[in-house]
């Protein structure tokens, strides 16, 4: 190893980067884009759910069920339409997502001190959104119940049986207390940026030389194989810290994500996680020798891993057995792992140990990989 | 033209026969990633791990705590005996929720008291906290009302089957079991090919003029349309089977229904091709190099998947990012996939997007066809 040359070839790259302030400006632009789309569009939370009603009696006791769920910061009642007919066009059409029917013997029901039934349609197709908008609507339906129960024990002169709430849950959430979802996908999207970046940076340097033919002019200089590798990696190191850094002050200016670990605890997964993803990024660069074959091999390597196995918003604990066990070979696994802990949790490296011994090992693997990935050959 | 055309496309199969692993690329990474995304993409909540401390010992207790573990939401992973190893639990993500019950649990609940429990959550994910959350006061309101329904039975018998109450029935349309596969397929279909389709116009001319074999191509007679045609048809036809090919898989091996017409499927998928065509063909004549393309290409496509409406709800987003996703493409096609294969629905609803994408295509289309003609000056 030669310094001077190594910083010959790191002086070289950085040079050419420079010559392309587009994908530079890119580079730099592009953590800032993403922290703001992702950081304000994904969101998991249901609030104003649009909420039809058909309302088959029309009684004082309807009425008050669907004030009810006006109330409600969950639900918007939209309208109350006159057929089912009207419902289930509206439930087609996207334009309301919760159906409540009530049915036209409600209230004689609840005189004859029956159960009534009060139906609630769901448009099922996006799964998460219809558990959520079911949890809410039984809520507000069984605290109508309750009302009605209390109402009636109070006039059958019962009311000192009722007594007082059963059961009451004291709920306490820890480490994200508003159960902002925001707070637990910001740390996420720091990793899918970096991932994004390392790998748009660096899996197409190797392949661009050769498919401009300037490769042959690198290998008939001095360079050793390794100095190339370094060299070419060293600048794009330092713009996916300063990628990194930017992600971090945003999340926490800007989007008030708390920040409770330590900054050395962040600098040095960040570090570990950037050395993997350059690392991965220049061995499918020079294993493929056509850029847009070397993207799409990037892509699938580095940005889907990150966005679906890395338990950014998937819950790593939620997959089926076979799926579970491929997220321990993906790196961003471990990243994103750590990364909430410091952001969230505040915990010491003695909890990190795991993703920080993970992180390390991978760094290792991929770099002794990456080093004897490029040889100074022709064919 | 028509002949010209016709070369064009020779040269571009031609081209892609040459290259070994083309072929590999484009249908392997979708298939991997149907596979990997339809079993990983899921918000559902099930097998929760769970420390629950009775600090009781009553028959109540274990009942309630009975209930929790047969719920199938909650694993019981440990009963600690302090409530410094719930911190120490929670801290290690060993366990996601944690529920206390107080001492003289069983003592107040017969005396007509409020008892307590106290749970305690890990909101990191604050999806499954909340969902978690959901499914306890559940489980403890349906105790709660047994117990207290019991003890109403004990004191006046006469009652009991006599008190007034409001049920919930609810039915889920379209799927009836809230099955996340059924949500996520359909929006997977649209996306990987958005992903590919983008990708690969967008490196189509970029590549030519990297080369330098776009300059022997514009002192040919061919014609600036008839380039973009020739350029973009394979990729059409490219799109049209990555959409069949993984639509098959989605119905037969996740067994996602499909109830619409396949003709309507087919229109929606055009129309959103050739607006996905043209956002490629757009980045591909602002660009002078691959790298620059590459680039640009994940600058569109990363909002594009989150203001989509693929995995995060539009109707969560602010109000500015909402009237973004109106510019996106793949909003419409989401809406027109989930409605042919979940809904059934046909062109008398899903009209609307098949108009804005009809708009979208269109406008990107001349743009990008003035943008190329300004370029080769």
């Amino acid at each position: 190893m030669n310094w001077s040359r190594l910083i010959a070839m790191a002086r070289k790259e950085l040079i050419q980067i420079r010559r392309d302030p587009r994908s530079l400006l890119i580079a730099l632009l592009m953590p800032i884009m993403q922290m703001v789309m992702l950081g304000y569009g994904v969101s998991l939370d249901a609030k104003h759910i649009p909420v039809y009603a058909y309302d088959q009696e029309g009684s004082p006791d309807s009425q008050a069920l669907l004030k009810h769920f006006q109330a409600s910061q969950y639900f918007d009642l939209v309208k109350t339409v006159p057929n089912y007919r009207q419902l289930t066009r509206a439930i087609d059409s996207d334009r309301c997502r919760l159906g409540v029917v009530i049915p036209y013997d409600f209230s004689k029901t609840l005189r004859d001190r029956g159960t009534a039934s009060v139906q609630v349609i769901v448009d099922g197709t996006d799964d998460n959104t219809a558990n959520l908008a079911v949890e809410y609507a039984r809520a507000v339906i069984s605290a109508y119940s309750g009302a009605v129960q209390l109402d009636w024990m109070g006039r059958q002169g019962l009311a000192t049986l009722a007594g007082s709430q059963p059961i009451s849950i004291e709920a306490r959430t820890w480490f994200n207390e508003d159960l902002e979802s925001r707070n637990f996908i910001i740390p996420g999207i720091i990793a899918l940026v970096m991932a994004l970046v390392g790998a748009l940076l660096t899996s197409l340097t190797i392949a661009r030389e050769w498919e401009r033919g300037t490769m042959e002019q690198l290998i008939s200089t001095p360079v050793t194989a390794r100095e190339v590798m370094l060299g070419k990696l060293v600048p794009y190191f330092g713009i996916g810290m300063a990628d990194a850094v930017l992600c971090f002050v945003m999340g926490v200016w800007w989007f008030g994500v708390p920040f409770r670990g330590t900054i050395l605890a962040l600098f040095i997964t960040t570090t570990l996680f950037l050395i993997v993803i350059l690392g991965i990024g220049f061995m499918i660069s020079v294993a493929i020798k056509n850029q847009l074959g070397a993207s799409i091999i990037a892509l699938l390597v580095t940005l889907l891993p990150t966005s679906m196995l890395s338990g950014y918003t998937f819950p790593i604990d939620q997959m089926p057995a076979p799926v579970r066990a491929i997220t321990y070979l993906v790196y961003s696994r471990y990243y994103v792992t750590a990364l909430k802990a410091i952001f969230l949790k505040g915990v010491g490296i003695e909890a990190l140990a795991e993703p920080m011994i993970a992180l390390t090992l991978y760094a290792g693997v991929v770099g002794f990989f990456a080093m004897r990935a490029f040889k100074k050959s022709l064919d | 033209m028509f002949g010209r055309i016709l070369h064009m496309l020779i040269k571009e199969f031609l081209q892609l026969r040459r290259d070994r692993y083309a072929l590999i690329r484009l249908i392997v990474p979708p298939l991997i990633q149907l596979l990997i995304f339809g079993y990983a993409a899921t918000f559902e909540v099930y097998h929760v791990s769970t420390a629950i401390v009775d600090f009781d010992h009553s028959q109540e207790s274990r009942e309630l705590i009975a209930r929790f573990t047969g719920s199938g939401r909650f694993d019981l992973v440990e009963q600690p005996s302090n409530r410094h190893r719930i911190r120490d639990l929670i801290d290690r993500s060993e366990a996601a929720v944690a529920i206390q019950i107080n001492p003289q649990f069983a003592e107040n609940l017969r005396k007509g008291q409020t008892a307590s429990v106290q749970v305690i959550v890990d909101g990191t994910n604050s999806n499954t906290a909340l969902i978690a959350l959901g499914y306890i006061d559940q489980i403890a309101a349906q105790f709660a009302e047994d117990y207290q329904n019991d003890h109403l039975n004990r004191m006046v018998p006469q009652y009991r089957l006599l008190m007034p109450s409001v049920q919930m029935v609810e039915r889920p349309w379209y799927n009836p079991d809230l099955n996340s596969k059924w949500f996520f397929v359909p929006g997977i279909i649209g996306s990987l090919t958005l992903m590919t389709i983008v990708n690969l116009t967008a490196f189509a001319i970029v590549r030519e003029r990297e080369i330098g074999t776009l300059e022997q191509i514009m002192v040919t007679p061919i014609r600036p349309v008839e380039f973009i045609l020739g350029k973009t048809v394979p990729f059409f036809l490219i799109g049209l089977i990555q959409v069949a090919l993984i639509g098959l898989v989605g119905t037969l091996w996740f067994q996602v229904p499909f109830r619409g017409s396949v003709f309507v499927m087919l229109l929606g998928t055009s129309l959103f091709l050739v607006s996905t065509l043209a956002v490629g063909l757009l980045i591909s004549t602002l660009c002078s190099t691959q790298q620059q393309a590459f680039a640009s290409s994940f600058f569109f496509l990363t909002p594009a998947f989150t203001l989509s409406g693929f995995a995060f709800p539009i109707a969560s987003m602010p109000p500015a990012m909402q009237w973004l996703t109106y510019l996106n493409p793949l909003r419409y096609y989401l809406v027109v996939l989930r409605g042919t294969f979940l809904k059934g629905t046909g062109l008398s609803i899903l009209w609307p997007q098949m108009l804005a994408m009809t708009a979208l295509g269109a406008a990107l289309l001349a743009f990008s066809v003035m943008r190329f003609r300004k370029s080769l000056d």
